[in-house]
């Protein structure tokens, strides 16, 4: 068995039919940490996150897992070793938490065994996990935003992989809520020693979350390192046209912006001046 | 909430009645025994009901008596019994059965639970075909209109598939493309109607509002073979047809082949509306209607939704069967008639209910 070197995007090219969205990226996901994904909108950043999970076929270049292209291996090998986590899915009508978790264990059954002892072992510590057990015979569409997502963590996590893939889990969640999507994937990183590579809105929670951080722009990777090295004033100027300034978190010591205004009004005050 | 203190990881428990043999597991939602047991019951009491019904009624116990080849009081009756009556209720039930099935994938693919059997143009193909084979036959032979309606009805429903296809299939372009190949089937439909001699016409009328009437045994056959061949795979799919309501993306990351799934699953509703229409011609809304009543009653995972609802299109079609004959009776309704008479409604309840 080779030692896992993670998930690596090689000179990878993606984009809707004509529209070229990224091109010629390069980038290596550590193994063992939390990667975050930031960038202005429309950056490509939940592009790549697609691209990086195989539910976008790559139109150049390829996409490693452990040193093979995910696009030929077989899909439910893949998906013991992938999960991932696309934006505010939909459920049908009537599905409880548990039958949702329980579908994270499709790549692990086949027709004759439908559900082992172990698939039960699994969907039950998920529910456990993600503090679901009061609610695992919930119908979904009662649940409030917070308790959906972490039922669709839950489904994730019963897949069993050692990487997961997030797509903006925070979004539409009220901050009470962010936070405790945030915490469960802090945890469930330190407790299962996943992998984690998700896309953030917020760039002091992405400061305050994750190890590692890759700032997106017009599909293009123009910073990368810990939050530390990334987040600097030039760089929000750079990317996301704001001025801002830079604090210490003084519980955590991580980096905290506080924006101010964007670019364009700041230099319109400059020309009235002079 | 008051269930918080005393609820612990070990109390969760799965809804589904699993059996398991060394490696072997198989599971079913718990509500589905039960489900399938008052069903199967219903339904049997409505076939010897239904047989018993007729131009001059059979005592029940004779209609049983007659079924499995016991003498019966009246020798006639078991004529009636065995040739003209069971052939014609079975094709009522095999109907049930496929156009619930259809429906059961084509909502589940689709992701819609206002799909119906003939979204994707089967019962125009079917009609479209047939129709203009009446026209410009010279002889119409009546042996070929099945095999025609079949043609028309799968290649109409494959035409839609290929049609919406762009490097993928988006649900909602495939749903747009049948909805307009439907409706230019039906444009062809009225217009060779009014080119048909009028005795045709109303043949094809009649074809075409649906009827189990002059059913053989020969039909139940048909029927028969036909389910035994697309059934098993359907039971094979239905695990992913699961996978496949939850949307395209977490169907592929839990590592299914979305692209081949569901185009065997569509090819096999497809198949399931094909032969109803070919026996029994274009049924309105049992194939809409079956799915939302087995969905109330044993929830939404495919397992248990196929069987439950198979029972229930088989109930529906040999209930609306018997109302045909009753309501007018000594005429008749065709059967397309009262599936829709019933489905209608329900369709515009569900509707309402959701846009409020």
């Amino acid at each position: 068995m080779t030692e896992p070197t993670g998930l690596a995007a090689d000179k990878l090219r993606l984009g809707y039919d004509r529209d070229i969205v990224i091109d010629r990226l390069t980038m290596e996901v550590k193994a063992g940490q939390v990667t975050t994904l930031i960038g202005p909108n429309g950056c490509g950043k939940s592009t790549l996150l697609n691209g990086l999970a195989r539910l976008l076929k790559p139109q150049g270049g390829t996409v490693h897992l452990n040193g093979q292209a995910i696009h030929d291996m077989d899909t439910k090998h893949l998906a013991r070793m992938l999960g991932v986590l696309s934006q505010s899915p939909a459920t049908p009508e009537g599905l409880t938490v548990y039958e949702l978790v329980a579908q994270g264990r499709y790549p692990h059954q086949r027709f004759f065994q439908q559900w082992s002892a172990h698939d039960e072992a699994e969907c039950e510590e998920a529910i456990a996990a993600t503090h679901m057990t009061e609610f695992a015979e919930r119908r979904i569409e009662t649940l409030s935003g917070g308790q959906r997502q972490r039922a669709w963590i839950a489904m994730a996590l019963a897949q069993r992989t050692p990487i997961l893939l997030l797509d903006e889990p925070t979004t539409y969640l009220d901050v009470g809520y962010q936070l405790e999507v945030l915490e469960l994937i802090t945890r469930l990183h330190h407790e299962r020693s996943m992998t984690i590579v998700m896309v953030l809105h917020d760039i002091n929670h992405a400061a305050r979350y994750s190890d590692h951080l890759v700032v997106l722009k017009e599909g293009n990777i123009v910073a990368c390192g810990s939050p530390d090295e990334v987040v600097t004033e030039q760089l929000l100027a750079d990317v996301f046209r704001v001025e801002a300034a830079i604090l210490r978190d003084p519980n955590t010591g991580t980096p905290l912006c506080v924006p101010y205004r964007t670019i364009e009004s700041t230099r319109k005050d400059c020309l009235g001046r002079c | 909430m008051t269930t918080h203190a005393d609820t612990s990881p070990s109390t969760v428990r799965p809804p589904w009645v699993v059996i398991r043999l060394r490696r072997l597991s198989f599971r079913v939602d718990r509500r589905v025994p039960l489900a399938v047991t008052l069903l199967v019951l219903v339904l049997l009491v409505l076939l010897v009901v239904s047989v018993s019904y007729g131009d001059y009624n059979i005592s029940p116990l004779d209609v049983i008596r007659a079924t499995v080849g016991l003498e019966t009081s009246d020798p006639n009756d078991r004529l009636v019994v065995r040739s003209i009556r069971l052939p014609r209720i079975l094709v009522s039930l095999l109907v049930g059965v496929a156009l619930a099935v259809s429906g059961i994938i084509m909502q589940g693919v689709t992701r819609n639970d206002l799909a119906d059997p003939g979204l994707l143009g089967v019962n125009a193909g079917a009609g479209a075909v047939v129709v203009s084979y009446l026209v410009f036959a010279s002889e119409p032979n009546n042996a070929v209109v099945p095999w025609l309606a079949f043609a028309g009805a799968l290649g109409v429903s494959m035409l839609s598939y290929v049609l919406a296809w762009r490097g993928g299939i988006s649900q909602l372009r495939l749903v747009l493309v049948g909805v307009g190949l439907a409706s230019l089937g039906s444009s062809v439909i009225s217009f060779l109607l009014t080119r048909l001699q009028i005795d045709r016409a109303q043949d094809a009328l009649i074809w075409l509002t649906g009827s189990v009437y002059g059913s053989q045994w020969g039909d139940v056959r048909q029927l028969v073979t036909w389910l035994l061949v697309l059934l098993p795979a359907v039971v094979l799919l239905a695990r992913e047809l699961n996978a496949l309501s939850l949307g395209d993306l977490p169907a592929t990351s839990l590592g299914m082949r979305i692209g081949l799934k569901r185009l065997l699953l569509i090819a096999a509703s497809a198949g399931f509306a094909a032969i109803t229409v070919t026996v029994a011609g274009t049924i309105a809304f049992v194939g809409f209607v079956a799915p939302h009543i087995a969905r109330r009653l044993v929830g939404p995972s495919h397992e248990g939704l196929l069987i439950t609802g198979v029972l229930v299109g088989a109930i529906i079609m040999v209930g609306a069967d018997l109302a045909s004959r009753w309501v007018i009776a000594p005429a008749q309704l065709p059967i397309g008639v009262t599936t829709a008479l019933i489905g209608a409604p329900y369709f515009a309840y569900l509707l309402l209910r959701r846009t409020r």
